[in-house]
């Protein structure tokens, strides 16, 4: 008997099908993980189960415990025992954990809440997940293994019985995840039935009963864990054939330009290190990948090189042999250092500037004087590469709000080059544009190494990354844990490094 | 194929020649020349030179308050300090000037001075203790009025200095007036043709010649005529030049400087800005010290105005330059806006107050159609902004 059964779930999205007649299903208390690379599409399939995505946006069916499904909105979904668990908690703050529970259900009568009930119901769902605390603390003062247990009896308070927890150890001590993996196991043998979403392998062993891989949107293979081991979870995760073509010319580095060392980095608002222990070294005309998965610590790392983190760092950063220390954006650029981030929109571009304001925003300095901006050498500058990078825009007065992914990226590039850095960070560099202008890119990298430009990517895409990088580092809970030469470097060999496989 | 895209090019090219000259700047100028009309029509010396001296020399202090106002808005902060810091500033001067006996300059020194102090302390706090401007300003209101109690005593101060006043009454003669005129145009001629030049030294595509000469042509006809106009009263009055001057000034700091782009990208995108390496909270300061500095300066205009200070002047002001800057097409989202706009919003502001003084329209009517003109402004933009992005 299944609790949960999708059948050919098809979901486009403009441009994208996210989903392609994936199925899945389900037991009565299984628990059962879903696998997949970034952007695999589970989050996309979860939205679909958790009505976030209303029937009519897909094609296929949803069966749950047999009867079939349409949910128009979260709260059918709701009825139908189905509860989603998300990697951000989403719990009120400031509120009580017993208010957080009940949340837009609180037992009322004649409108006005009975907060002895509410209280005691609170407690008892609490004791439900191994909570001993009172219902009355704030979330605030919870820690997140903690809030996550709330988040469980939250939706176990919702007589949930299909539960889907998105990555949720990733925020987790050790110690919590052991809690948190007992939890799950009694649920188990109460009937509930988990989704569990996870990178990482052990875990994902240690815990699951059957086990979904889905890669490009498609539904690969559902297996049994015990029929199946991490190499071949892995292998079917990154299985796709290599077609496409990088423009991968062989290099010989020079000198070594930038050069971490014991690197570590705290998170910015609590007593956790995001990036710990981290060594590495690029050379002057050497394309580096970081490969890793959502959350391995990998934009945070570049971010706080970059002197734009907010949590403190420790450890040795030399540029060229010599020990510098970046405190700020401004020192980073002084020192030759560039980040193309990875959110264009809201950290690349002032979308209401035009494309030659966002071209020199972080060169002003070379074309003014005492502060005055010499208006032609703005023009001539943003219009150079404009031609250089091919940017398809109407004019360099066009508002760079209005162009295409591809050609926003562009921009930034265009911004982070006139700036003339002998390291180029580039985070997610063909995140959401166009084929062409992905190719593009690939060629201008390769073009700036041979000017002798120190260039590290990070790239979520396996392809991108071995099909460009001289050198791959492979991050995972903020550790570098691997390194590839070109050749050594398979889709297998790093995902597998990347999940903690052994 | 290759014929194609040419023939389409031109007339996209054409459209955005004129929208670069910014429809918003001409439906607002035109506004206020209906607004004129109006007020025109109804009664016979709303028109008159003597009244339209009167208008400049009554928007001059809105106006150089929202001349600060913008950038501060710009960078998606807010000041709701400028009326107490004219009306501290204010009685600062006068004590300096009445009660200490000081000369003229070292007056407006020590004015200018304290304005600057009291923006520095106030922007140190926003950009550096990230304390909201909105609260830093609003107990700034209280802080600097109290203040101003404190020190006048509550007393109305006179102003005895006869230069002092001269700061806030005087007129140009008429032959200034004219020298001024002719500077202007001369300038407008010469800048206008160094653009041209320059641009061609690099190779870029100017403005057809007739365009060029057309625009210099108006600008100078609304500068003759303005001057003209004046002198048949009594000649330039004094606080306009303020106006004229810092206008310049800050459009040129906006337009023209790594400052002003700076501020424009701080508040389109505060991160983004961050992230290319502009230092957002010294800028921040600085606009502070602008707009402290800019309300000493108002502060110095309406005390020599009215040749006294008292414990209520400036009281609202900043009301007004806030509602003066969104007439004219600041967002208070931060991120766009000009000092044009705001002056011609300061003149709206102030024309539709003179014109319903002259009408002798009850005080409260004045009240209802000045907040309903700011909104109607805000929803008309709002309303246009969405058609322009479907």
């Amino acid at each position: 008997m299944y609790a949960l059964e999708m059948f050919e779930i098809t979901k486009e999205f403009p441009g994208v099908k996210a989903l392609d007649r994936v199925s899945f299903k389900v037991k009565k208390g299984e628990i059962h993980a879903l696998c997949g690379e970034n952007g695999a599409g589970k989050s996309t399939l979860m939205k679909v189960l958790s009505g976030l995505y209303p029937a009519g946006s897909y094609s296929g069916e949803i069966r749950i415990h047999g009867q079939t499904m349409r949910f128009r909105n979260i709260v059918d979904a709701e009825k139908a025992g189905i509860a989603i668990i998300h990697q951000e908690l989403a719990l009120v703050k400031e509120m009580t954990v017993g208010e957080n529970l009940f949340l837009g259900r609180e037992p009322k009568k004649f409108g006005v809440i009975q907060w002895d009930e509410l209280y005691y119901e609170a407690t008892r769902w609490l004791q439900k997940v191994g909570l001993n605390i009172s219902p009355q603390t704030k979330i605030q003062s919870l820690g997140i293994g903690q809030q996550q247990l709330v988040e469980i009896a939250k939706a176990l308070a919702k007589q949930a019985n299909i539960l889907i927890l998105d990555e949720p150890t990733a925020a987790l001590t050790e110690s919590e995840v052991e809690i948190l993996m007992s939890i799950l196991e009694q649920l188990r043998n109460e009937g509930v039935a988990c989704i569990y979403i996870s990178h990482k392998m052990p875990e994902v062993f240690r815990l699951a009963d059957s086990i979904t891989v889905l890669r490009d949107g498609k539904s690969i293979a559902t297996l049994s864990r015990k029929e199946t081991n991490e190499d071949q979870i892995v292998s079917l995760m990154v299985g796709r054939e290599l077609t496409e073509r990088y423009p991968y010319v062989a290099r010989k580095p020079k000198e070594v330009v930038l050069e971490v060392k014991n690197y570590s980095v705290w998170h910015k608002d609590k007593p956790v290190k995001v990036n710990d222990n981290v060594h590495l070294s690029v050379r002057k005309g050497e394309i580096i990948g970081i490969a890793g998965l959502m959350g391995a610590g990998r934009t945070e790392l570049v971010m706080s090189l970059f002197g734009a983190y907010e949590g403190k760092a420790e450890g040795s950063v030399q540029i060229n042999g010599k020990e510098v220390r970046i405190r700020s954006v401004q020192d980073a650029i002084r020192a030759g250092i560039a980040l193309v981030t990875e959110d264009r929109k809201r950290l690349g571009l002032v979308l209401g500037m035009d494309v030659k304001t966002n071209t020199t925003l972080a060169s002003l300095k070379e074309i003014s004087k005492f502060g005055i901006i010499n208006q032609n050498e703005e023009l001539k500058w943003s219009q150079k590469y404009v031609d250089e990078l091919k940017t398809k825009t109407s004019s360099i007065e066009t508002p760079v709000g209005t162009l295409s992914g591809g050609n926003q990226q562009k921009v930034v590039l265009a911004k982070w080059l006139m700036a003339k850095p002998k390291i180029l960070i580039l985070d997610e560099p063909t995140r959401g544009i166009d084929v062409g202008a992905k190719y593009e890119i690939y060629h201008l990298m390769n073009k700036l190494a041979q000017e002798g430009v120190a260039i590290i990517m990070i790239s979520s895409e396996l392809p991108e990354i071995l099909g460009m990088s001289d050198r791959i580092l492979v991050m995972r809970e903020g550790r570098i844990v691997r390194e590839f030469t070109h050749d050594q470097a398979t889709q297998e060999n790093i995902m597998m490094a990347a999940t903690g496989g052994k | 194929m290759e014929v194609k895209t040419v023939i389409n090019e031109r007339p996209f090219e054409r459209k955005r020649m004129f929208g670069k000259i910014d429809i918003r700047a001409y439906t607002m100028i035109g506004a206020l020349i209906a607004i004129w009309i109006f007020f025109g029509l109804l009664n016979d010396t709303f028109l008159s030179a003597r009244n339209l001296s009167n208008l400049f020399t009554q928007m001059s202090v809105t106006a150089i308050l929202a001349i600060g106002m913008v950038l501060v808005i710009v960078a998606g902060h807010i000041d709701l300090s400028v009326g107490s810091i004219v009306g501290l500033t204010g009685g600062l001067a006068a004590i300096l000037s009445n009660w200490l006996g000081l000369p003229t300059s070292v007056v407006i020194i020590g004015t200018l001075a304290a304005g600057a102090l009291i923006g520095v302390v106030q922007g140190w706090l926003v950009a550096y203790r990230a304390i909201p401007a909105f609260i830093v300003t609003l107990g700034g209101m209280m802080v600097f009025r109290g203040a101003l109690m404190g020190i006048t005593k509550s007393t109305t101060i006179p102003i005895s200095d006869a230069n002092f006043i001269a700061l806030g009454s005087a007129y140009f003669t008429n032959s200034f007036g004219l020298i001024l005129a002719a500077v202007a145009i001369a300038a407008l001629v010469i800048s206008t043709i160094k653009k041209r030049k320059s641009r061609e030294r690099y190779g870029f595509r100017v403005a057809p010649l007739s365009l060029d000469v057309a625009k210099v042509m108006l600008v100078s006809a609304l500068i003759v005529v303005f001057v003209l106009t004046m002198n048949s009263y009594k000649g330039i009055p004094f606080p306009i030049i303020f106006v004229i001057g810092l206008a310049l000034i800050f459009s040129f700091i906006a337009n023209k400087t790594t400052f002003g782009r700076h501020v424009y990208a701080i508040g389109g995108n505060s991160e983004a800005a961050r992230l290319s390496g502009i230092r957002i909270q010294r800028h921040t300061m600085v606009l502070f010290l602008f707009t402290g500095l800019l309300s000493a300066i108002a502060a110095l205009v309406l005390t020599a105005r009215l040749s006294s200070a008292t414990i209520s002047a400036g009281q609202m002001y900043e009301l007004d330059a806030i509602a003066a800057c969104v007439i004219g097409g600041t967002s208070l989202m931060g991120g766009s806006g000009t000092i044009m706009g705001a002056i011609i919003g300061a003149m709206v502001m102030t024309s539709l107050d003179n014109g319903m003084s002259l009408l002798g329209m009850e005080t409260f009517w004045q009240y209802i159609v000045k907040g309903s003109i700011l909104v109607l402004a805000v929803w008309i933009d709002i309303a246009s902004r969405k058609k322009q992005a479907h």
